[in-house]
């Protein structure tokens, strides 16, 4: 288990002749937290799109849990949650997380759906579309789409935005979960002090730039502005 | 295989569930059924002109269903969700064809009767021959319609840039099934001369499935 | 320096077209069936290899630019498109002059003049849509895709004399036919107005890539200020 959950190396992404990122090298080790900062439009999306396999790199190399590239077996081990909740709203919460646990060639999709519907307090609207969801019920159906396989590797841009209290703290708990149970989370996020509490790093983008990797430190929860103060463009 | 049917079912469910664009698609075509009973000079029987009304009637109506196809994925970014997993690409696209062929199948179980009582065509002359060549011309405008829906799904103007996209790809297929369906309705069935139909709907729908399922990965991942 | 080239090479087949013209207009025999007319011939048979060239090496590079996602090859695949289809045109419009004065009638629905029509269609339609697409990456990607696709509509229109009866004359080249169907001096000469066509495309598809590069250095300097 010695190596890096993630292993970013001399990553440059481009759209047409603009870098969005530039050489970007970033290591994450396993059971690590890191919170990703930066301003919109700074690459943090492409980022985590890339290390979710959803985009490509023009040049240099990713490598998730040792093996180079998007391979299926990362993938497997991989929850995303992106900007959309990525479920159906044709489907009851039921179907929604047994579609997703087959797709994750879990051994009892319904099994594990319904256990997660206990969890994130859906079960009384099981078989309930998920049209018919209120937006906080929405997105804690989205959280368990995202953990139903029990993910080594957590990737979530933004999650913090948007969410209700209640969302925020199941989201919290999930991910303190997770963590313990040696897990790796990368998060974007604008929310310093709903990531800080779980963060055990922190890293910095600037206009595609990984400035800065390193651990949480007292100040960025104290003071907002102190890391675009000491490592942002204008220092 | 088993994530093909996976998605394949998910799609179905989703659409049966609600019917929306079956539903629309059956009346659309009602629709341009009776429009062209205005149009064309019918005195009680389908003649030459039967298989290509049936089959443009067909490629409009379905075009409702397709358009949908890959459009569902992009409302909550289920997409990015799917291509995320460990479902590889070429099992997404098989489980949306067969999807949409089997919703373009309802619509035609539904069109075809229809049809038959309007224009007092008969479809049971060659049963088999009929079946095959709605089977083969259907997956053609299938597998056409669901790659060009994933091709479109990020643009702006997709509903513009699809049907320019789409119809002329389509027109190999159409015409091959509009000349198979005439010679089914009212002429002599397949004769040696209509070979090379059946022969452009085989490779058609061998070609462009290979094509599709090769190259749907580069769609997905951006 | 390139530049320079490229205008030695428009002179050059700008000067062999109008020496062509001479010996096509001037020093050949009328045609003993068609008359004079046959000679639209010249242009239009030379005309359509030249754009169903340039689609095959712009299918060529749009597989290019997605195994190795150079953005130079996506250049390439819409120069080369471009050509093709204004060659398409020149071909159908050649064609229909062709077919008013020896078959009557401007258009006829014949399989080989429909395909060629169907693949006028789907590139005019390819074109379209990379003007839909502002993202370089995303189009380049979804371009290439539909020019793949495209090309099977060039190998139907190609094979389209030999698969379906069609009222379109059969092969006339050589290499295609098997045999020498026309005066060799004829032939000939259709070689010559290919060579000359096929410079001249070249130089317009150089042009048209010289723009898109520029385009494409534009584009990112425009993302560049957005980002400040």
């Amino acid at each position: 288990m010695s190596e890096a959950a993630l292993d970013v190396r001399a990553v440059w992404k481009y759209f047409g002749d603009f870098p969005a990122l530039r050489a970007v090298n970033l290591n994450v080790a396993r059971g690590e937290c890191l919170a990703m900062l930066g301003r919109n439009g700074a690459g943090k999306t492409t980022l985590l799109k890339i290390l979710a396999g959803l985009s490509d790199i023009s040049q240099g190399t990713v490598s998730v849990f040792g093996s180079q590239g998007n391979t299926t077996d990362a993938r497997r081990k991989t929850g995303v949650l992106g900007h959309g909740i990525g479920i159906y709203d044709e489907l009851t919460a039921r179907e929604n997380l047994e579609l997703f646990g087959k797709i994750y060639q879990l051994d009892r999709p319904a099994h594990a759906a319904m256990a997660w519907l206990e969890r994130v307090d859906l079960k009384h609207v099981a078989d309930a579309r998920a049209r018919e969801f209120s937006r906080g019920m929405r997105q804690r159906l989205a959280v368990a789409r995202a953990f139903i396989h029990e993910p080594l590797l957590l990737l979530l841009d933004e999650p913090f935005t948007a969410l209700d209290d209640r969302s925020i703290a199941l989201l919290q708990r999930l991910l303190a979960e997770r963590l313990a149970a040696g897990a790796t989370v990368v998060m974007s996020t604008h929310q310093l002090r709903e990531a800080m509490e779980l963060a055990t790093h922190w890293a910095l983008l600037v206009r595609g730039k990984l400035v800065h990797k390193g651990e949480r430190s007292p100040e960025i929860i104290s003071d907002p502005t102190w890391v675009y103060r000491n490592y942002g463009e204008d220092s | 295989m088993g994530h093909v049917f996976t998605i394949a079912w998910k799609d179905l469910r989703s659409e049966l569930r609600t019917k929306e664009s079956i539903n629309a698609a059956a009346a659309f075509s009602m629709v341009i059924l009776v429009l062209f009973s205005f149009v064309l000079d019918i005195s009680g029987d389908a003649r030459d002109f039967g298989g290509g009304l049936l089959w443009l009637v067909f490629a409009f109506a379905g075009a409702l269903v397709l358009n949908r196809s890959f459009a569902r994925e992009q409302s909550n970014d289920c997409l990015d969700a799917l291509v995320a997993s460990p479902l590889p690409g070429w099992a997404l696209f098989l489980g949306k064809a067969i999807a949409n062929f089997a919703l373009l199948g309802i619509v035609e179980l539904v069109a075809l009767p229809v049809f038959g009582i309007l224009f007092n065509a008969n479809w049971l002359r060659f049963p088999a021959w009929t079946l095959l060549t709605c089977a083969l011309a259907t997956w053609g405008m299938t597998v056409i319609g669901t790659m060009f829906s994933a091709l479109t799904v990020n643009l702006r103007l997709r509903e513009l840039m699809l049907p320019v996209l789409v119809y002329p790809m389509l027109i190999p297929v159409l015409m091959a099934a509009m000349q198979l369906t005439t010679a089914l309705l009212v002429g002599e069935g397949i004769t040696a001369e209509d070979w090379i139909w059946v022969k452009l709907l085989i490779g058609f729908d061998i070609i462009f499935t290979s094509l599709s399922l090769a190259l749907i990965d580069f769609i997905l991942v951006s | 320096m390139k530049n320079k080239i490229l205008m030695a090479v428009a002179l050059a087949s700008g000067l062999y077209l109008v020496r062509n013209l001479y010996v096509i207009l001037l020093q050949l025999p009328d045609e003993a069936a068609q008359g004079a007319i046959y000679r639209i011939m010249y242009f239009h048979v030379p005309g359509w290899i030249t754009s169903f060239s340039a689609y095959f090496l712009a299918g060529l590079a749009s597989v290019w630019y997605l195994i190795k996602r150079d953005p130079r090859a996506d250049e390439y695949a819409v120069a080369l498109t471009e050509v093709g289809t204004i060659f398409t045109m020149l071909g159908l419009a050649t064609g229909m002059v062709w077919a008013r004065i020896i078959w009557g009638v401007w258009w006829v629905w014949d399989p080989r003049l429909t395909w060629a029509f169907i693949c006028f269609l789907i590139y005019a339609g390819y074109l379209m849509l990379r003007k839909t697409i502002d993202e370089p990456g995303q189009r380049g990607r979804i371009a290439a895709v539909v020019s793949i696709f495209a090309f099977v509509s060039v190998i139907i229109t190609y094979k389209s004399i030999d698969w379906w009866r069609t009222q379109h004359p059969g092969a006339v080249l050589s290499f295609r036919a098997g045999e020498q169907r026309m005066d060799p001096a004829m032939e000939g000469m259709l070689f010559h107005n290919w060579f000359a066509l096929t410079a001249f495309a070249g130089v317009i598809m150089m042009l048209r890539l010289g723009q898109e590069r520029m385009q494409r250095e534009l584009d990112a300097l425009r993302r560049y200020t957005h980002s400040l």
